[in-house]
């Protein structure tokens, strides 16, 4: 056997990632179905009128997703971690940095991307004018990504300790929060008729930097985990 | 000095409440600030001397329950 | 440089030099803090606008500016301890989360008490509060990830690289927040700033900056020294010194 390129060895980890993420489509769907019901705990908790809810449409979307993400995330190296196989990708001699940013690139293609896709039926559930939708689902699928680099670090910080689930969410999402700020504004924007499109900028630069950065946090945070 | 009395130090033309509860509750985080740490240590080296003087004093396990 | 740098890493010479230290920065800090608290409290005129109430000002000033800058001592010492795995900078690390803690939450209930005569509420979402408030969490978060691992050798790696994420976060968190409130600032409130500060005023101010800074120091020592204890506690300098106490 040939000794993988780094590219070739980042793109078969990725469609493995992707081939065990697409064997379990009920897990798949969690994060979706976890979308749906909060958003229709809104209706119940602020009332039916239409009018409201509205208002509050952006936000709610972005935060529903932003605590879908969130609880996914502590899952993206757990069964790796158990199973040993992250110890054998410590030890490759492929750059850690892309082999982080390709179980990134995994976990957001199997989240952000179909929450992204899906938000729009959410969107008319809540009543939110349709003029706004195209500028939800560029910025959540712009966004989403931003936040599955970051909670990847989350992730790959928490994945040694056996109780993670909480603590992940104290550490990340204080840095979700410029993104939220971002992704709500660029709906809002939509809504009142302005272009949505420095906000999408503005999400883009952060995905830029979190691409540049956020996979040397994960893989030191990985390192770190493996000791453990 | 800014103030004529003690009495107007304390009322400060109505907000003495709000400037008087903020700089106790500082004074109170900041003393705990300080006392927390000198109490670990404190209270850590009183239990290292208390098993030094268990392990020293070499006798039997049934004499360590006195201390 | 070089030897200075390993005595550094010293536990036992770290452990002599800062009780040195704090045997005259505690005293200095003390007397700096009450004569600066004196200064602003009796011995400057009211502002104009906000009458005494703006007398908050000389703690609640200091506090959120060494915070923040205690951030970044933090991540500095994160830094040194993940690049040249200096022990001492690891305890140095792990002693500024709570230290921090504590004085961003004294910024803001200070912020807070200050809000009610002023703005009329105790609480407003405005740009710099909720950027503390930010500030409190990410503290908090060190603090939570030291605690939950076991091993506090990698406890102290894991929050160095969660404190380095924080550090080229804050600036953006900061101008996000900031850009957050421009939009949706209400019309009703307004702030003082932009205004200038009376000398009068500002010295006092200056001086009990310097003084909180004074504060984190001795906090931090402090800190340092417990934590140094502990973690030596199989050495015989450790053992040599429980056993001073016991004999005299």
């Amino acid at each position: 056997m040939t000794p993988a390129s780094a590219a070739g060895f980042c793109f078969r980890l990725l469609r493995r990632q992707l081939v065990l993420g697409l064997r379990r489509p009920v897990e798949l769907g969690n994060p979706l179905l976890f979308f749906a019901m909060v958003v229709a705990l809104f209706p119940l908790g602020l009332g039916p009128a239409p009018d409201t809810l509205a208002d509050f449409a952006p936000g709610i979307l972005w935060i529903v997703a932003l605590l879908s993400n969130l609880l996914t995330s502590d899952a993206v190296f757990r069964s790796d971690l158990e199973d040993g196989s992250l110890e054998q990708l410590l030890l490759a001699p492929q750059p850690l940095y892309f082999s982080a940013l390709a179980y990134v690139l995994a976990h957001w293609l199997l989240t952000g991307l179909l929450l992204g896709l899906v938000s729009p039926v959410f969107a008319l559930m809540l009543g939110l004018a349709p003029a706004a939708i195209p500028a939800l689902a560029f910025s959540l699928l712009l966004g989403t990504a931003v936040l599955s680099l970051i909670g990847g670090i989350g992730g790959a910080l928490t994945v040694g300790l056996k109780r993670g689930g909480m603590l992940i969410s104290l550490l990340i999402l204080p840095f979700y929060m410029p993104v939220l700020i971002f992704g709500s504004s660029a709906v809002q924007a939509a809504l009142n008729g302005s272009p949505a499109g420095p906000y999408l900028a503005i999400l883009g630069a952060l995905l830029c930097i979190s691409i540049a950065l956020a996979p040397m946090a994960i893989a030191a945070g990985l390192r770190i985990s493996v000791d453990t | 000095m800014y103030f004529e009395s003690l009495a107007a130090v304390v009322q400060m033309e109505g907000h003495g409440a709000f400037v008087w509860s903020a700089y106790f509750i500082t004074i109170g985080v900041i003393v705990f600030m300080v006392y927390a740490p000198r109490r670990r240590e404190k209270r850590f080296l009183r239990q290292l001397e208390g098993q030094i003087r268990r392990a020293e004093g070499g006798s039997p396990p049934s004499a360590s329950k006195e201390v | 440089m070089w030897t200075l740098f390993h005595k550094f890493g010293s536990p036992p010479w770290l452990y002599r030099l800062s009780g040195a230290i704090l045997r005259w920065l505690l005293p200095i800090t003390v007397v700096a803090l009450v004569a600066g608290s004196v200064w602003g409290l009796l011995f400057t005129a009211p502002d104009f606008r906000q009458g005494n109430s703006y007398r908050i000002i000389y703690i609640h000033v200091p506090a959120a500016v060494v915070a923040l800058a205690g951030y970044y001592v933090m991540a500095i010492a994160g830094a040194v301890s993940l690049i040249w795995r200096m022990k001492m900078a690891d305890i140095a690390m792990r002693a500024c989360a709570p230290i921090g803690a504590a004085l961003t939450f004294i910024a803001l209930v200070t912020g807070s008490i200050w809000g009610k005569p002023t703005w009329g509420t105790w609480w407003v979402w405005d740009a710099r509060i909720t950027s503390m408030l930010i500030l409190l969490f990410l503290y908090l978060g060190v603090v939570a990830l030291y605690e939950a691992y076991e091993n506090k050798a990698l406890a102290a790696k894991a929050c160095a690289v969660l404190s380095l994420v924080g550090t080229v976060n804050i600036p953006i968190i900061y101008k996000s927040v900031d850009w957050w409130y421009s939009l949706h600032q209400p019309a009703s409130i307004k702030f003082t700033g932009g205004s200038t500060i009376d000398p009068s005023m500002l010295y006092p101010l200056l001086f009990m900056i310097l003084a909180f800074y004074a504060l984190f120091t001795c906090a931090l020592l402090l800190n340092m020294r417990a934590e140094i204890l502990q973690r030596e506690q199989r050495t015989a300098w450790v053992r040599a010194l429980a056993g001073e106490r016991g004999g005299s």
